[in-house]
């Protein structure tokens, strides 16, 4: 049976190599000495040359994060702050690593069936899928706090409880109500196009 | 007498200390090349008192964790052979530099010193024959660990050493033969001379092929990337999967001498050591006429700087291949060994006799 051909064939200049080898030698020799004139330059004070490494250096410097990024989750207050959450379970029960478990009581408001009078979220269960914010009818769960380094010493530590949900803001850069220009789509969308399979 | 012993003392440790330093400032280069190479930052944590020195001090903290880790022994292995093969490879590397010529011939206050440890007349036959021997410190560390796959990651290291030593000794006979000595500091007075007043004698001039097939199984011999088959780092079992702290640390660190080793040998066999293009023994001559008279001592401190300068070079040429090319397959290295490497270089032979014997 003939295996089909996924790649394109070598050409007899490929195939004996050392070109091939100096031409990725030439490839990372340029990044190496373009990057050392950038570094060089930023050192004696050019700040407008442009970095020469693409490295955030994390504690210092903290990475712009996407608008969509799933971060720690937060519950919406009404205008009087009490939780806009109507204890329906709907998270609770979607959650597919089972990590909500809710509390509900009675709302002073008639008009207002339940409210939750314990919300409890491990995150050191959640997966951060999701599907909480998505099944939520009244978008009261959310998960825009931008907050993503969070860590602790024991298990109980990684438990959310109401308080801390409320408690919660949403960061900054949700207040930006629609993206004007379309997203940059980063370095790799630059990269060569994938060449077809050839016909084999 | 005690004088000349005291010259040739003085001599071991500055070439010594020199090559040591290379080695520990590789590990740091290591991590910054490819750093930049590759866009990034490289290490750069490793601080004392807020000074950062771009993460020089790396090295020191390499060197106290490799100190302070523990030294593991497997409990079935011979225990004086594996702490000895490391040894026996750094040593066999270190010593192979005693004679490689880093300059030429000061003259200090009537004392002629041979700028070359040991003034050898076989010199080159003295380097490889030492090089040869460190594939013992591979194969016996391999072998003493008791463990099969470090037995076989040992066999494998000296079958890959082995083929490509053929190759090595057989690409730098055409330069022999050119050279028609085996001395090393002959080797690059020879290359002081010029051709047509310009362009200088050097051996990758005169042999460029044989420089390229030096080079390539200089690399296999240094067991780094592309041919890093019996180290392979984090993805292959290698014949040091048994040892720890600075025994596996002498390892790794025969390795980047290695690295220094050959560069230092392609540069004396093939860059002209040090020799620098219209540098005479009296200042430079250079081809349009121009003359600038210089001191003996300036010129002989500007060729061992020439012959550093040219190491250095080639140093981060050899990063940068290393940095570069992914990993030969076993099967790959030994076809690249024996069946182009080892033919060319054979040609190469043949053609530079043939061809010398017709220039008579
Ligand atoms: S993000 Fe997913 S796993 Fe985490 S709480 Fe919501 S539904 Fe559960
Ligand atoms: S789905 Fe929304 S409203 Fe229902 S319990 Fe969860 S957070 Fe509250």
């Amino acid at each position: 049976m003939r295996i089909p051909q996924s790649e394109k064939e070598l050409t007899f200049w490929e195939r004996i190599y050392f070109p091939e080898v100096f031409r990725g030698l030439a490839i990372t020799a340029k990044h190496f000495v373009v990057n050392m004139i950038r570094h060089t330059l930023r050192l004696l004070g050019f700040k407008n040359v442009p970095k020469g490494a693409v490295t955030y250096q994390y504690p210092e410097e903290i990475r712009p994060i996407s608008t969509r990024l799933r971060t720690m989750h937060r519950l919406a207050r009404r205008a009087d702050g009490s939780p806009r959450c109507v204890a329906c379970m709907m998270c609770e029960t979607v959650c597919p690593a089972s990590c909500i478990y809710i509390v509900a009581g009675e709302h002073p408001d008639p008009n207002i069936e339940k409210v939750p009078i314990r919300f409890d979220i491990d995150l050191g269960k959640c997966i951060f899928c999701g599907y909480c914010v998505e099944a939520c009818p009244e978008d009261a769960i959310r998960m825009d706090t931008g907050i993503y380094n969070f860590a602790a010493y024991t298990r109980e530590g990684m438990v959310l409880t109401l308080e801390e949900l409320l408690a919660h803001e949403p960061a900054p850069y949700v207040s930006v109500p629609t993206q004007d220009k379309a997203p940059d789509p980063g370095p790799l969308a630059k990269s060569q196009p994938v060449s077809a399979p050839a016909s084999a | 007498m005690a004088l000349d012993i005291l010259i040739v003392f003085l001599k071991a440790v500055f070439i010594v200390l020199t090559v040591l330093t290379f080695g520990a400032i590789l590990t740091w280069v290591e991590r910054k090349q490819s750093a930049v190479m590759q866009d990034r930052i490289g290490a750069n944590r490793a601080q004392i008192l807020g000074l950062r020195m771009i993460g020089l001090f790396h090295i020191l903290s390499d060197a106290i964790k490799m100190f302070t880790k523990e030294e593991f022994t497997p409990e079935r292995a011979d225990k004086f052979i594996h702490m000895l093969a490391p040894m026996l490879s750094l040593f066999f590397a270190l010593v192979t530099f005693t004679a490689i010529p880093f300059g030429n011939v000061l003259r200090l206050g009537g004392k002629e010193i041979n700028l070359q440890v040991a003034g050898l007349n076989a010199s080159v036959l003295f380097v490889f024959a030492i090089v040869s021997l460190g594939v013992y410190g591979v194969v016996l560390g391999g072998w003493a660990s008791e463990n099969n796959y470090s037995f076989l990651g040992g066999l494998r290291a000296s079958a890959q050493m082995i083929s490509y030593e053929v190759t090595i000794g057989v690409a730098i006979i055409g330069a022999l033969l050119i050279y028609n000595t085996l001395d090393l500091q002959e080797m690059v007075r020879y290359q002081g001379h010029m051709y047509l007043g310009w362009i200088p004698r050097w051996g990758i001039v005169l042999q460029p092929l044989g420089f390229l097939l030096f080079l390539v199984a200089g690399i296999a011999e240094t067991k780094r990337v592309p041919f890093d088959l019996p180290e392979g780092e984090s993805e292959i079992v290698g014949y040091w999967v048994e040892y720890s702290s600075m025994r596996w640390g002498m390892y790794m660190f025969t390795d980047f001498i290695e690295m220094v080793l050959l560069a230092a040998m392609t540069t004396t066999l093939f860059l002209g050591g040090w020799q620098i293009p219209w540098l005479a023994a009296d200042g430079f001559h250079f081809p349009w006429g121009m003359a600038i008279g210089l001191p003996h001592v300036v010129v002989a401190l500007l060729q061992v700087g020439a012959f550093f300068l040219k190491v250095v070079f080639l140093l981060w040429f050899q990063m940068l291949i290393r940095w570069t090319l992914p990993r030969v397959r076993y099967d790959q290295l030994m076809r690249i060994g024996w069946r182009y490497l080892l033919p060319l270089s054979l040609a190469n032979v043949v053609v530079t006799a043939a061809v010398l014997l017709l220039i008579g």
